[in-house]
């Protein structure tokens, strides 16, 4: 029965396409109707329902926690995690075995398109060992540090990881990041080396990294081919032998731990939640330890991966709770749910979300404003960890500033954006959140406290009023092959960092640490890393707080005239170049006029770099006919139009192409 | 072949005496009791060249075999009856064969057109008739023949005198060529030939361009026409410049050409009557100054464009129109309806108004007071521009001019006119429109 219900969801899921009609945005997920119609009698896999009659919620009290095991996967981008959880599913009858099952819980086009996971996604599979039944929970993890935090309360629900490491790449900066944290987390590490399929595969020399690197035997490893379904049966073994049960119990209050949320227009917030202790059922009065709201349950259940509701859900399991939010912001990731009668003490290691990353979006076509408002919205409705604040531009119109969590989290956002949503926007050059330490108590009582944030270069408090600036920085990890790292090294130090670490993570690997100012490494970086070690290093981050810094804020004139939209707050030491290369990017895409224009990058009054735009001397049409008199004025009435939504610095008209030109590329 | 008939004959007794004749420095309009409503110029689209030009982007075709010249004819003479009577013009005030290659068309075809205007309509018998020539298809001898037919202006497509340019253009003629038939019409039609010269060209030099320009001024009569090359979509000379195979021609390096070769011209004695014309001793061209004034025109033959209101047909606005363009399809037309009008739009006030501005102001006159209230009688030029802040600026930069005379270009503004346009036109549309919807009184 499971596995017709898996069809029925991978239906439901694959064969509609992206991006159409009411679907668009929303989860996909088939009709309740076809689960209960499925849901019926006994398969051979097993199920929490065996005995259950039609239509019966399935009983979940028959899993007690030592029958259960809560892990997840986690793999540097393209190792395989997907494909992996595609092959466990199969095995366990949670979905039919076919040719079709590609990646099955990345369910996004930028997830398949990407090979990433951005959503993470939760199955339950029942899985018979040994004459005993198993509820296994496979928690889906974002696959990618910009979503560390995520990750971690991810990993907190669970008691182990699979660690994917691809048999021919080896172990990368992602793989060494994920690792670390599940290494924190004091979870079981199970690792797992998959594509021993490819005919490149050095299993041998990725197991002895591992022992390097990870301090984990060879032994333990387990050698797959996730493609091929080779040796997983010894995966789930493994899960079952070497991940303990979650130590919960079902007689303590409930305490739900909430890792996902995601929005279903027709029934609210789905909540994610994996229960530490007690029992949770429809009817339920709980709590949010956070925002300290009250709800009524409507609805719980396992995810298979699709909702499959159940009667009650019980200590060490893994399911779904709708309990009527509204807002995804009700049911934020690390969140703690309680009954209101029997408060606990939350669970550890909440905080909201925190944007590292921030660039204005714009559309292109101002009349197009309130589309991309409504796209926004509904793409933030299952992504609380965006930010958004209303901003407007002289140049842009009006748009937003958005807070991302990284840089990935940002060309995600964007990219679903234009596939789910059809919408173009302009989004400019990336910034990072500086801070001022006020220099006075004055100042600080006006402010109301004493470190302040800036977000827009607008708001760059002046020196004078400052005791220090700082940036933020980042932990930053490279590993690549050895050749490359003379070069690599070049260009860290290039971009400000200061090593940490080197070592040699086999013969002829190196794993490099860097701290690194978070605004060196959002514009191009991993393009350059990637570009001169042809495609060989990984890279990957996590925060490591804020430094010091010596900023400052360059102001771009116009024959004198500022133009406010390309003010930039800069370190010193790249004021010079940043700003060079902004006056030849305008020099490059500013239309001549009637008169010179003097382009200077400034520093105060101090004129650091300068291009000039000639004047036009000759601009009119050579022959003007009575054959040419039609085309020359629609035309000049053409250009007359465009020339009305020019933007005016001073007397020089500067279309909107120039500010996208300079504030995209910079 | 059909000789002339008698109308005609006289016709060209009166141009050959008109030629000695000179206008005056001034606007050549001679004064006429017909509205301007009634009058018009009249262009002949002759569509056929021997050649193609590697620059050029015109309605023309290169005939697969001969051409069948008589029905050419035929529909021309139709088409020209046709859109007289629609017009309802009363004075036919110039006469222009361009093309294509006019003078590849027989002297007869020229004196046929001649003669059925002159049957429809009042043709002066000092009215200027031009024929667009090439060098190496108009010898002497054909251009007295043109001449009897009733052409008293040549204007010949020089284009340069070096033979390498030429070859560059696609031009079948030589420099030497060129300069033989600048000689023998100015023989036959002194003081009414006029020579064009290109500039901007590919791997052009300013340099070696203003000598050539002098060595023009030695031989040249009293009009001249410099055109910077505009490379066209569709043309091999495009083509050639996008695949690198011929340098890309500067910007900068034309602009100064036309600043040197203007100057030039000056010292020289000519008046530059309009961005690209020149002429000394009053030799202006009747015909196109009509366009730049916004007088009425028709348009005769393939892909002809004309300007009038259909007063023949009860109609009371100006139209613009274009004839079909493919000369099969045109002659299938002009056979069935008497004209192969494919396109009529009507000209609102404004659009007028419009055109008014961008080609008045081509010339060294621009707009004079008088000439805007033939067009405006109601907003005259200081209402529309005289408390416009931009356009005081482009005053006090010095490249624009309103006085008591009128709207004009400086020397330096002329040379930048379509960027001067992108202030005026918005500026004149905003002022019309406020005209239009005054805004209600307070109080009623």
């Amino acid at each position: 029965m499971w596995t017709l219900a898996g069809q029925g969801c991978r239906r439901g899921r694959v064969l509609l396409p992206w991006g159409s009609g009411a679907a668009r945005g929303e989860r996909l997920r088939p009709r309740r109707a076809s689960f209960l119609g499925t849901a019926a009698g006994s398969g051979a896999g097993g199920g929490p329902c065996g005995s259950a009659g039609l239509q019966e919620k399935p009983d979940m009290s028959k899993f007690p926690v030592e029958d259960i095991r809560n892990f997840s996967i986690i793999a540097h981008v393209d190792h395989g995690k997907s494909t992996l959880a595609d092959r466990l599913l199969e095995l366990t009858g949670t979905i039919d075995k076919t040719k079709n099952n590609k990646q099955v819980l990345d369910k996004l086009q930028v997830e398949r398109e990407r090979g990433i996971t951005v959503k993470a996604q939760t199955a339950s599979l029942f899985y018979n060992f040994e004459g005993k039944q198993y509820l296994l929970n496979l928690i889906d993890t974002p696959g990618h540090v910009d979503f560390s935090y995520e990750v971690s309360r991810s990993l907190s629900a669970c008691q182990g990881v699979l660690l994917v490491v691809d048999a021919n790449e080896g172990i990368q900066a992602q793989t060494v990041a994920n690792f670390f944290l599940a290494f924190e987390a004091q979870l079981s590490i199970i690792p797992v080396i998959n594509k021993i399929d490819l005919k490149n595969a050095d299993p041998g020399r990725v197991e002895k990294q591992i022992a390097k690197v990870f301090d984990i035997p060879s032994t333990e490893c387990i050698k797959i081919s996730a493609k091929l379904g080779t040796n997983v049966e010894s995966v789930l073994q493994a899960v079952i032998e070497r991940i303990p049960p979650p130590k919960m119990h079902r007689k303590n209050p409930l305490r739900a731990l909430v890792f996902d949320s995601t929005f279903d227009q027709y029934r609210g917030v789905i909540a994610n939640v994996a229960l530490f202790d007690g029992v949770v059922s429809k009817g339920d009065k709980i709590v949010s330890a956070h925002t300290q709201k009250r709800y009524e349950v409507n609805e719980v259940g396992v995810l298979n991966p699709n909702e499959q509701p159940t009667l009650k859900l019980y200590a060490g399991q893994v399911g779904y709770l709708i309990a009527g939010m509204r807002d995804v912001t009700e049911a934020q990731i690390g969140d703690t749910l309680y009954l209101h009668n029997h408060p606990v003490e939350p669970l550890p290691g909440f905080k909201s979300a925190k944007p590292m990353v921030f660039a204005g979006m714009y559309p292109i076509d101002q009349s197009e404003y309130n589309n991309l408002k409504s796209a926004i919205e509904k793409l933030t409705l299952n992504d609380s960890s965006v930010t958004v604040h209303r901003d407007s531009s002289l140049a842009l119109g009006a748009g937003w500033r958005l807070g991302f969590l990284g840089l990935l989290h940002m060309e995600v956002f964007n990219q679903r954006l234009e596939q789910e949503y059809n919408t173009s926007v302009i989004l400019t050059t990336p910034t990072v959140p500086y801070k001022a330490v006020l220099s006075s108590a004055k100042l600080i009582k006006e402010y109301r406290e004493k470190e302040i944030t800036i977000i827009n270069p607008a708001q760059f408090p002046d020196k004078s009023k400052v005791a220090e600036y700082l940036e933020p920085v980042v932990l930053g990890t490279i590993i690549t092959p050895s050749e490359y790292t003379g070069k690599i090294m070049a260009l860290c130090q290039a971009r400000r960092a200061v090593q940490k670490h080197l070592m040699f993570i086999d013969q002829n690997r190196v794993m490099l640490k860097y701290l690194f100012p978070l605004s060196e490494i959002v514009v191009d970086f991993y393009d350059s890393l990637k570009s001169l070690s042809s495609g060989y290093a990984s890279f990957d981050y996590e925060d490591a707080g804020y430094q010091t810094a010596d900023l400052i804020k360059m102001d771009i004139l116009l024959n004198g005239n500022t133009v406010e939209e390309l003010a930039t707050v800069v370190h010193k030491e790249k004021a010079y170049s940043i700003g060079k290369t902004i006056c030849e990017r305008l020099k490059d895409s500013l239309p001549r006029q009637l008169f010179e224009i003097a382009i200077q990058a400034a520093i105060g009054s101090k004129i650091i770099a300068r291009e000039t735009v000639k004047a036009y001397r000759k601009n009119v049409l050579a022959k003007c006919y009575g054959g040419d008199i039609t085309r020359k004025m629609k035309l000049l009435k053409r250009q007359a139009e465009g020339k009305k939504k020019l933007r005016k610095i001073g007397n020089i008209e500067v279309p909107k192409d120039a500010f996208i030109k300079v504030l995209k590329t910079i | 072949m059909v000789l002339p008939g008698p109308r005609a004959r006289g016709l060209v007794a009166a141009a050959r005496a008109a030629q000695g004749r000179r206008l005056e420095d001034s606007e050549p309009r001679s004064p006429s009791a017909d509205p301007a409503s009634r009058r018009a110029a009249l262009y002949v689209h002759w569509p056929y060249c021997e050649k193609r030009c590697s620059y050029c982007n015109f309605n023309k075709y290169v005939a697969r075999g001969r051409v069948d010249e008589a029905a050419l004819r035929r529909c021309l003479l139709t088409e020209a009856r046709t859109l007289l009577g629609l017009s309802g013009v009363r004075r036919v005030e110039s006469v222009f064969f361009g093309g294509g290659t006019p003078s590849l068309a027989s002297p007869h075809t020229v004196a046929a057109l001649l003669e059925a205007v002159v049957q429809a309509a009042h043709l002066p018998a000092d009215v200027e008739v031009t024929l667009e020539a090439n060098p190496t298809s108009a010898p002497g001898a054909r251009l007295a023949e043109f001449g009897v037919a009733g052409v008293n202006r040549l204007s010949i497509g020089l284009q340069s005198l070096n033979d390498q340019e030429l070859q560059l253009l696609g031009r079948t003629h030589s420099a030497l060529d060129a300069l033989r038939t600048l000689a023998a019409a100015r023989r036959l039609f002194p003081g009414r030939v006029s020579v064009d010269l290109m500039f901007g060209l590919p791997g052009q030099q300013l340099g070696p361009w203003l000598v050539q320009l002098q060595e023009l001024l030695r031989h040249c009569d009293d009009h001249l026409s410099l055109y910077q090359l505009s490379l066209e979509r569709g043309t091999a000379l495009f083509a050639q410049v996008q695949q690198g195979a011929v340098p890309c021609p500067d910007p900068e390096l034309a602009a100064a050409m036309y600043a040197e070769g203007r100057a030039l011209l000056r010292a020289a004695g000519f008046r530059q009557y309009e961005v690209s014309n020149f002429a000394r001793h009053g030799a202006l061209s009747t015909h196109n100054w009509t366009y730049w004034q916004c007088g009425q025109y028709l348009g005769v033959g393939p892909g002809a464009h004309g300007r009038f209101v259909p007063h023949g047909a009860g109609g009371h606005t100006r139209e613009a129109r274009i004839q079909t363009l493919e000369p099969d399809n045109w002659m299938k037309e002009v056979t069935l309806f008497g004209h192969g009008t494919r396109k009529r739009v009507p000209l609102d006030e404004l659009e007028l108004l419009e055109e008014v501005l961008a080609m008045g102001l081509r010339t060294d006159v621009g707009i004079t007071h008088q000439h805007w209230q033939q067009f405006e009688p109601q907003l005259n030029l200081w209402d529309v521009f005289g408390a416009s802040e931009e356009v005081k600026g482009l005053q006090e930069q010095g490249l624009l001019l309103l006085d008591d005379r009128g709207l004009r270009c400086s020397w330096e503004g002329l040379a930048v006119l379509d960027f001067l346009l992108l202030t005026l036109l918005p500026r004149l549309q905003e002022a019309w429109q406020k005209q239009r919807s005054p805004p209600p009184v307070p109080g009623g």
